[in-house]
């Protein structure tokens, strides 16, 4: 098991979903990123993503690993927010039949998963179908 | 650069093998390449593994191998780019001799995945996504490339029946290597109605869990007929090519830019084009992989590949046959091991020692390595001298 500092350092991209939008071109990184990979900028001012977006591709992960083994079996997809960033995260609140590629979905603060009996309760964003 | 040739090779049965450790296996197949070469040293030695440390809790194997070989105080380096690694491992024993430093180099792979249960193999596999960003989410192995899958089918319409053809061909070939850790035939309705692992890929989609080693000898072609009585193989292009780890970064999910990349540069530094490809082994570590790396490779348009095997065209027989010694998904993938395999099938078909799998008249042929979901790419192209 990790230390704790491994989990709080990714607090401000998973609980307050920063980004970092360079300032030569404007892309944002998510995560941040020290060198834009489109332009090669070093310098970035922190942004909040936009909160919606769109699948671009979805499974159902019918054989998980332990630590997801009381959410198995679960969605997770690839989705473009509309701020251009592309983020992976399960997707709550569906029925697995209704995934389809170019859903409109929305992130919300969840609980990711545990890591046992003494370990931190992990915390993170899910995508969850805008209806 | 000096010219470099394969001149000998060895690997042993893949499978659970419960009775031999790491270091046993890859010593069985590394005493196999020494032999069947011919050579009475060895100067040098890469191995590509992608986990020992996870799987068996063992580090630092250079210094371990070359130890249990019987070759110390040689030169030994453990090489890691995920499942690439073997590949990779070769690429840096060609960069070796071709750059005169040595003139007889092993480059092995190996992966002992066994030793721990499923849960902790899908643990180590999944370190070669992004831990923070994918892993973190619930995203595994077979769910980033399941999700590469669903790209394709609503690009391109790739239907479920064309992604179990792929497994259906390569087990057909599977089963006439006798290497095989799976050498028996499947049929698409047993690959569909499979337990599902990641919608819409079943476990028939995947390639196994494997132990397993392999190991090559390479030597400055101009003195390969000194060193060993075998047809030396000649590596006329190595190259490597990187792509974003997380698959979410990549401007299309569907899309392998780092294959594509290596492809390019080998066939530049070959001086050849797809079509001069006799056959080629190729990483599929799930059926989609095939589709889209034959696609890069540019053996097929962008968006064709999910007919390839349906469509015969990747049989042996076919316009360009791929993996016909059973890929990853029947002949089984022990990562680390996986690239050397390939260099292994590829340098048999071009000496003509491929048997009941033989692709007829073979003179050229490619190997594409790659690891994550297409993170890391070692493409190599051989020919027969």
């Amino acid at each position: 098991m990790s230390t704790s500092a491994r989990y709080w350092r990714e607090i401000p991209q998973r609980y307050r979903y920063e980004g970092a939008k360079c300032k030569s071109c404007g892309k944002i990184s998510f995560p941040p990123r020290v060198v834009c990979k489109s332009c090669g900028g070093r310098e970035f001012e922190k942004v909040e993503l936009a909160k919606q977006g769109k699948l671009l591709t979805h499974t159902v992960i019918r054989v998980g690993p332990s630590q997801f083994a009381d959410q198995t079996p679960y969605a997770v997809g690839v989705a473009e927010l509309d701020d251009g960033v592309r983020m992976t995260a399960m997707i709550a609140d569906v029925d697995f039949e209704e995934l389809k590629v170019g859903m409109p979905v929305k992130l919300e603060f969840r609980k990711v998963r545990d890591e046992g009996e003494a370990g931190i309760i992990c915390y993170g964003y899910k995508f969850v179908p805008v209806r | 650069m000096r010219d470099v040739a394969v001149i000998g090779v060895g690997m042993m049965k893949w499978g659970e093998l419960w009775e031999k450790s790491l270091r046993d296996i890859f010593v069985e197949s590394a005493l196999e390449a020494v032999k069947d070469a011919g050579v009475d040293r060895i100067d040098s030695m890469y191995v590509g593994c992608m986990s020992s440390g996870l799987f068996v809790g063992q580090e630092h194997l250079g210094s371990l191998l070359a130890d249990y070989l019987g070759m110390g105080p040689i030169p030994a380096l453990r090489v890691e780019t995920a499942c690439a690694a073997g590949g990779a491992a070769f690429k840096q024993a060609v960069m070796e001799v071709g750059s005169g430093m040595s003139d007889i180099v092993l480059a092995g792979g190996v992966e002992k995945m066994t030793d721990i249960g499923g849960d902790g193999a899908t643990f180590a596999l999944a370190t070669a996504a992004d831990a923070e960003y994918e892993v973190y989410n619930g995203v595994t192995f077979p769910g980033l490339y399941a999700m590469m899958a669903v790209a394709h089918m609503d690009a391109y319409g790739t239907t479920r029946e064309q992604l179990a053809a792929v497994s259906v061909k390569n087990h057909a070939n599977g089963a006439k290597n006798p290497h095989a850790q799976y050498p028996f035939e499947l049929t698409v309705d047993r690959v569909l109605n499979s337990v599902m692992i990641a919608d819409p890929l079943t476990i028939l989609d995947c390639s196994p869990i494997t132990d397993g080693a392999a190991a090559v000898i390479v030597c400055p072609l101009d003195m390969a007929k000194d060193l060993t009585k075998n047809k030396p193989i000649k590596v006329l292009a190595s190259t490597h090519a990187t792509d974003t780890i997380a698959l979410h970064s990549r401007e299309d999910i569907a899309w392998l830019g780092a294959v594509a990349k290596a492809g390019e540069l080998a066939y530049a530094q070959a001086g050849l084009s797809p079509s001069d490809i006799d056959l080629a082994e190729v990483h599929d570590c799930f059926t989609i992989a095939e589709v889209c790396a034959i696609e890069a490779l540019g053996f097929f348009e962008r968006g064709k590949g999910g007919a390839s095997a349906e469509s015969g065209e990747t049989a042996i027989g076919g316009r360009i046959p791929v993996n016909a010694s059973g890929g990853l998904k029947s002949k089984g993938h022990p990562v680390g091991a996986t690239g050397i395999a390939q260099i292994i099938e590829v340098t048999k078909q071009l000496r003509g020692e491929a048997d009941k799998r033989q692709v007829e008249g073979a003179r050229i042929g490619m190997t594409q390595n790659m690891g994550g979901t297409g993170g890391s790419c070692v493409v190599h192209i051989l020919g027969a001298e």
